[in-house]
């Protein structure tokens, strides 16, 4: 079986063209695979470049060079330098993003916010909200909120949503932005047992955590993202 | 997913004279796709759509469209006659403000019912019916069926020049900046309805827009243009969250945030 | 000096010879495309727009010295309009003029097909106030030409739907759009649809002029004339539920005539020649006897 995810020597940085052109590297050299039913953890202070490479792995984030591999229909894809409309076919069938903060749309109940991902699979409206309706129970999201749009919920209630709509399929690789930030112990547990349900399935999972309990629970790896910090002088 | 493409734009330019519209313009534009066309007033991004829409004449390139037997045509090269009915039947266009795309002085029922008796239907009933169909579809009473679009709302009158547009199931639709005149309460809920129709139906878009933010929720690929020219494009959450272009960045930049 | 002699200044039946032969070429054409609207350079006429400028320019155009002359308003040959194109023919051509619909070679109508069947040996000329039955729905010019072109016609049964919605069934009873040989959409000029079926494959040419909006059009004889409908609401013709007061005819046009302030009013027949005969022919209404004389 390929590994899900190779990244090769990935390189980022902003341009900001309304101070300047100041160019302000973020990392270079990102080297890593992660193998399937593994989590591996990115690590390293914050501001050090995490999140951007999980959005570069999402395709949200241009990549200014290497590779980032991932395996789809058996093909290897790179989505460092894929077309939109693979990015977004991968981002249905392959890969799955759990976001810092929930982006809402008006009007969609959360429900459907959730079942969304599998609708997009093909999977019919009423047995994609059963399993979205699972997810919120099992994520402890009181029944009153199912039906109403995320946009007026706490942190935490969109927190719980985001993580069910990134739960809810069965990608092989899923990339998590400190999904347990604002939760309570309890619901950070749900989120464990989520993640190493995951694992066992055989997905690959890649995660920012900054909770050091949950990261000691789920990690089988560290990944040191200091080791990618680029250095002035070493440009 | 398909593996050809719905519409294929080569090269489109137009000039005015020898002021430039649009210049070099090229791109495929894929079966359930929305495209966004975003800059300022003057981007050339108005000319496109009705270069690529049939509407306005570009002075070179070629615009193909795939017809329903999977043939594709170049739409300047097709009769007039073909290019109406191909308009009126497997496209839509959505205007910025809905008189045009309406006829204020007959009522809601026969404003979508036009395009179904343009194309033979000569059943009453069955117009009525499947009218008051899409009145329900794009949220309009169907007590409001007799009336005249101009006792509507703003709102309600581009909801009705969606349906007037969508009731013969056309795989392509053209908006020019369909939340344009509205209320902010009004456009989000009339962009919700368009997002929710384009998933149902599995619509391709092309939507030319200023507002950065109809470009998120509706589409899924953006072309930012400046001076005529394409001068960025992608996937919209990787130009609205990693812009690289100057001029991209200022637009990224100038959006109010609440 | 005979006394046609200060009269010499006009050629015959007033229009120029050229002028005759511009709109003969319109008329040929419009023959040669049923329902079409030909453009021609319409002339000033001696009498205001509205008053048959258009009819009365083919009339010109088509009249020969051998021809008898009908004209009728609305049915009725002794209405001020029928009467004085009537007396504008004689003037102008010294032909023959007549009130009898068998007789005439050509009549000229406003509003009206005669009752009487035509003949293959006549030409019916109408008054069109306005010709392009789109008008009211699509007002650019160019682009009702463009629809015609392309055959659009989409648009026409819009009018009809807006009519069902608003009264529950096609309300529309004159000028009632109808479809020329399976191609053009034309206005039958304001006719009562009742008259719409006499157009379908009749034996006499039908010509029609609108002066204003410079069109002639023509209905060829033996053409297809079909009313525009929806499957579910056919087009059907006015009934009336009594017969004619004066010569008890049905299964024709009536007129309502007011007979007092007291609300009392009978039903006629629109045509008057068509009345005329019957009655002469012993036909009486159940008011013929009463109210002869005040309607005669």
């Amino acid at each position: 079986m390929p590994t899900p995810l190779v990244v090769s020597e990935v390189a980022k940085s902003f341009t900001m063209h309304l101070r300047d052109g100041i160019q302000l590297p973020v990392v270079e050299n990102v080297t890593f695979a992660v193998a399937a039913g593994e989590c591996a953890v990115l690590g390293g202070p914050s501001g050090i470049g995490k999140s951007s490479i999980l959005k570069m792995l999402y395709g949200n984030y241009g990549v200014d060079a290497g590779q980032i591999l991932i395996t789809h229909d058996q093909e290897t894809v790179d989505i460092a330098s894929a077309d939109p409309r693979t990015v977004l076919a991968l981002r249905r069938d392959v890969i799955g993003y759990v976001s810092q903060f929930l982006r809402t749309v008006p009007r969609v109940a959360a429900v459907d916010v959730v079942a969304e991902p599998l609708v997009a699979r093909g999977v019919s409206h009423g047995k994609a909200r059963a399993r979205a309706v699972e997810l919120l129970e099992k994520l402890n999201l009181p029944e009153r909120l199912w039906s109403l749009p995320p946009a007026t919920f706490s942190g935490g209630e969109q927190q719980r949503v985001n993580i069910a709509r990134g739960f809810i399929t069965d990608h092989p690789l899923l990339l998590l932005d400190e999904p347990t930030a604002s939760l309570d112990a309890a619901n950070r547990a749900v989120v464990v047992e989520l993640i190493r349900a995951k694992k066992a399935a055989g997905v690959a999972l890649l995660g920012i955590f900054h909770d050091n309990d949950v990261r000691a629970e789920i990690a089988d790896r560290i990944i040191d993202v200091s080791g990618f910090r680029v250095t002035r002088d070493a440009a | 997913m398909s593996d050809h493409p719905l519409l294929r734009v080569n090269a489109i330019t137009k000039y005015y004279g020898s002021r430039v519209g649009c210049t070099d313009v090229s791109f495929n534009l894929w079966p359930g796709e929305v495209l966004a066309i975003v800059g300022e007033s003057g981007s050339g991004k108005t000319t496109l759509l009705n270069a690529i829409s049939t509407n306005l004449m570009p002075t070179s390139g070629t615009v193909e469209y795939r017809m329903r037997d999977g043939q594709f045509r170049d739409l300047y090269r097709m009769g007039e006659a073909e290019r109406r009915f191909l308009m009126r039947t497997d496209w839509g266009f959505v205007h910025q403000n809905p008189a045009d795309g309406l006829r204020m002085t007959v009522s809601a029922g026969a404003n979508v019912g036009e395009r179904l008796m343009a194309i033979g239907n000569r059943h009453y009933g069955n117009i009525r019916q499947e009218a008051t169909q899409w009145l329900g579809r794009v949220e309009i009473d169907a007590d409001r069926i007799d009336d005249q679009p101009r006792d509507f709302s703003g709102g309600m009158r581009q909801r009705l020049q969606i349906a007037r547009n969508l009731v013969t199931g056309p795989r392509l639709v053209f908006m020019d900046e369909p939340t344009g005149g509205l209320d902010v309460s009004v456009q989000a809920r009339l962009l919700d309805l368009v997002r929710g129709l384009v998933n149902d139906l599995g619509l391709s878009a092309i939507v030319v827009t200023h507002d950065l933010a109809v470009a998120r929720l509706l589409s899924h690929r953006m072309m930012v243009m400046k001076e005529g020219r394409v001068i960025e494009h992608g996937l919209t959450d990787r130009v609205l969250d990693d812009p690289r272009e100057p001029y991209t960045q200022l637009l990224v930049s100038s959006i109010l945030q609440v | 000096m005979n006394k046609h002699s200060e009269l010499a200044v006009y050629n015959f039946a007033y229009l120029d010879e050229q002028t005759k032969r511009m709109i003969r070429r319109a008329i040929l054409k419009a023959i040669a495309i049923p329902g079409y609207q030909v453009p021609f350079a319409s002339r000033e006429m001696p009498m205001p727009y509205g008053w048959g400028t258009g009819g009365v320019q083919v009339t010109a155009s088509i009249l020969g010295p051998d021809d008898t002359l009908k004209v009728i308003d609305q049915g009725a040959d002794d209405t001020t309009n029928a009467v004085s194109i009537r007396a504008f023919f004689q003037k102008v051509a010294h032909v023959a003029v007549t009130t009898q619909t068998a007789q005439a070679t050509i009549i000229q109508t406003r509003h009206r097909i005669p009752e009487e069947t035509l003949q293959d040996n006549q030409v019916l000329v109408y008054q069109v106030p306005i010709p392009e039955p789109l008008r009211f729905l699509e007002p650019r010019e160019t682009e009702t030409r463009k629809m015609h072109a392309l055959e659009e016609y989409g648009l026409m049964h819009v009018k009809l739907y807006e009519d069902i919605a608003r009264n529950g069934h096609i309300a529309t009873t004159y000028a009632y759009p109808v479809k020329v040989e399976g191609r053009y959409v034309m206005d039958p000029s304001p006719t009562p649809k009742f008259d719409n079926p006499k157009m379908h494959r009749s034996q006499a040419l039908q010509l029609f002029g609108a002066g204003r909006e410079k069109r002639i059009y023509a209905i060829p004889p033996y053409t297809d004339v079909v009313s525009l409908d929806f499957e579910d609401h056919p087009f059907e013709v006015q009934q009336f539920e009594e017969p004619c007061a004066l010569c008890a005819a049905s299964g024709v046009y009536l007129d309502e005539v007011v007979l007092d302030d007291r609300g009392g009013r009978m039903f006629v027949c629109s045509d008057t020649d068509y009345c005329e005969k019957r009655r002469d022919n012993g036909h009486v209404g159940h008011l013929n006897g009463e109210t002869a004389g005040a309607v005669k």
